[in-house]
């Protein structure tokens, strides 16, 4: 009763606030609300995470947004610099760029976000594994994990599209497979803090496998910093995406992905400059993004900088 | 560790410096014996990746229509017919004396098309090196030095550009706006044809090459070709650079040594450059060598926009034709040369880092 009228008089807020948890569920949403009040003070992060959000939209929106389909080619009007009609412009083939480039915004975020689906678990996997077990298993992906990482990723990727063949599929592949191996190191550091722990203890006591170990108990505890991970080389992965599209090795055309998009307006760069340069501001617009929202969650959740 | 610890280690180790020696060396051996498993890896990642491809290369070579005899005696030559471990053993064997075979596209040895096309790419990176660290350098200690400042401020959103903007888009745009635009450097490419064959080469750095044989007027004309590039592939290293120096720096003000020499009366200017930029020095290093390795990933995108003739235009023409020998022995190349660096920033370490020790 006394917890419901505390609920009456000071709100969510009161309890979220308290001095004193209640329940775990209470002390988790305390945490998930410090680390959004220091991210909301965070001016620069917040403004990542708004433009993300608004990117977010439009790639949903895209159809309600976009003046004229992406593909849709007028010949008549090829080449026209920003105008109300065509508020960026149009390209070779007279198809709308603002169009184009809300379309692709699709792309680069279905592609970052399979890449994360992919390298995430993958890292969380082998890295909790390595970590829990410890012995030869970790020896063993410590070293795989040192070999992936003497390459720098973009030569990875190429590396496997080469092998793989050209296109966006394979290009996701490619740099989840580059991208999976600091995440490793990342989720083995964190499943040596708990090795020793009592709950593991506990838990193994009551007779449970080493896999249920491993992904019922050590990975659960892997995943917030293996989320912020993620959050900090999305930049980096963004940024891969658009390198293998402009290289002709990611998206082809005529796909509205923004390095491919680079790519083919590269060519009219002298004369007509709004082929290539408005992709070329929207990828840094969302790299930058990810770096501001990934640099700010690291400010609110590693407190050491202080 | 309690004190009379301290002082039995340091009077062991004053008493007998060779040990200090034999435990360097053993760390070296440790580390070789490291690498050679890394570089083993190494190989067995890229033989990998050379199986993963779909195309059969012996039909990629001969074509569909050659006769079921030519396919068989091709694929025995290739060693295409044996085990797959001795592949990979005579694969190891040709990789570590630098035989990744022939290049599909030019019917040279690939190792003869890197060797070629290799110093174009080391002068560029090197030349992005000095201006990235020239200019990383003061820029993060001067934001470390007014921590919050304006000029804190600037410093940021400068490297956090630098670390966002697609390097391709920045030379695109560099181009339009400072060869056509402004006209203040050079077209693309690495040398005008009129010089192409009158530049005395040994190394094989035209800058170099130009500036002791005396031919100024080429040297003027390298110059101006590689000063945008080199300018745009440093601007990555150097927003890594400075952003790094800050924190390493801001680590260092925070210690008690800061405190007590300013408290001597120690000018600001003398604490930050005699004190603490020394103590930086060490890490920096690792820095350094480290974004020298990223700089050859830059040096594939920035190539192809400035039509430079170096390893990162021939490794991205390589994969557009799905010429595996040359893509993998470009790949295993940079991967060596990523170990290597990094060995040589570890050894620096700990020879001249004593807490290492």
């Amino acid at each position: 009763m006394s917890i419901a009228q505390d609920h009456d008089r000071g709100g969510w807020r009161a309890w979220l606030e308290t001095e004193q948890a209640d329940s775990p569920g209470q002390a988790r949403a305390q945490a998930v609300w410090r680390a959004w009040r220091g991210l909301a003070r965070n001016r620069a992060a917040f403004a990542g995470l708004a433009v993300l959000v608004v990117l977010i939209t439009v790639a949903i929106l895209a159809p309600v947004l976009a003046p004229y389909p992406p593909y849709a080619q007028d010949l008549a009007s090829r080449l026209l610099p920003p105008s109300f009609e065509h508020p960026l412009g149009t390209d070779d083939l007279g198809r709308d760029i603002l169009s184009r480039i809300l379309y692709g915004s699709r792309i680069t975020l279905m592609m970052a976000a399979l890449v994360a689906v992919i390298a995430g678990p993958l890292g969380l996997l082998v890295g909790a594994t390595a970590g829990y077990l410890g012995g030869w298993v970790d020896v063993v992906a410590m070293r795989v994990v040192d070999v992936f990482l003497s390459f720098p990723s973009l030569i990875l990727a190429l590396a496997f599209v080469a092998a793989l063949g050209p296109g966006i599929e394979n290009a996701v592949i490619a740099i989840a497979l580059s991208a999976w191996p600091p995440i490793a190191r990342l989720a083995r550091a964190e499943a040596l803090t708990v090795r020793h722990s009592d709950y593991i203890a506990a838990a193994r006591l009551q007779g449970a496998s080493r896999f249920r170990i491993v992904v019922l108990h050590v990975m659960p505890i892997c995943l917030p910093s293996v989320v912020i991970r993620i959050t900090l080389n999305m930049a980096g992965i963004i940024l891969t995406a658009a390198g293998l599209g402009f290289l002709g090795l990611g998206a082809q055309p005529p796909s509205p992905e923004w390095g491919a998009m680079l790519a083919s307006g590269r060519q009219f760069m002298l004369t007509n400059w709004w082929l290539a340069a408005t992709p070329g501001a929207a990828i840094m617009l969302v790299s930058l993004a990810f770096n501001l929202l990934g640099d700010g969650l690291r400010d609110v959740l590693d407190p050491r900088d202080d | 560790m309690s004190a009379t610890d301290v002082t039995t280690r340091t009077v062991a180790r004053t008493a007998a410096p060779p040990k200090r020696w034999g435990s360097l060396l053993r760390a070296t051996l440790r580390i070789l014996l490291s690498v050679s498993v890394t570089i083993l890896g190494l190989l067995a990642l890229t033989f990998f990746i050379g199986r993963l491809l779909p195309l059969d290369p012996v039909l990629a070579i001969l074509g569909d229509d050659a006769s079921q005899e030519a396919v068989d005696r091709l694929t025995a030559r290739l060693g295409l017919d044996r085990p797959l471990h001795e592949q990979f053993l005579s694969y190891v064997v040709n990789s570590l004396t630098f035989d990744f075979g022939e290049s599909l596209t030019s019917g040279r040895p690939v190792i003869e098309d890197i060797a070629r096309v290799f110093p174009a790419t080391l002068e560029l990176a090197t030349l992005a090196m000095i201006f990235g660290t020239g200019i990383g350098i003061p820029l993060g200690v001067l934001a470390a030095a007014n921590r919050d400042s304006w000029i804190d401020q600037c410093v940021r959103v400068i490297s956090l550009i630098g670390y966002s903007a697609p390097i391709f888009w920045l030379g695109l745009l560099g181009l339009s706006i400072f060869y056509a635009g402004l006209g203040w450097v050079g077209p693309p490419g690495r040398i005008d044809i009129v010089h192409q064959y009158d530049i005395e080469t040994w190394s094989g750095l035209y800058l170099v090459d130009s500036a002791i044989a005396g031919q100024w007027d080429i040297f003027a004309d390298v110059f101006g070709r590689i000063v945008l590039p080199a300018s745009i592939l440093a601007y990555g290293a150097m927003a890594y650079i400075s952003r790094m120096t800050r924190s390493f720096m801001l680590e260092q003000f925070g210690q008690e040594y800061i405190i007590a020499a300013r408290a001597k009366g120690a000018s600001k200017r003398r604490v930050i450059w005699q004190h603490a930029f020394p103590n930086i020095a060490v890490q920096l290093v690792t820095v350094v060598a480290l974004s020298y390795a990223f700089l050859l990933e830059g040096a594939v995108l920035t190539e192809t926009v400035f039509a430079w003739p170096g390893f990162g235009r021939y490794l991205t023409t390589a994969l557009l034709r799905a010429d595996m020998n040359a893509v993998l022995g470009c790949t295993l190349l940079i991967g060596l040369i990523f170990i290597g660096l990094n060995l040589l920033s570890d050894l620096f370490y700990r020879i001249f880092d004593p807490r290492t020790r």
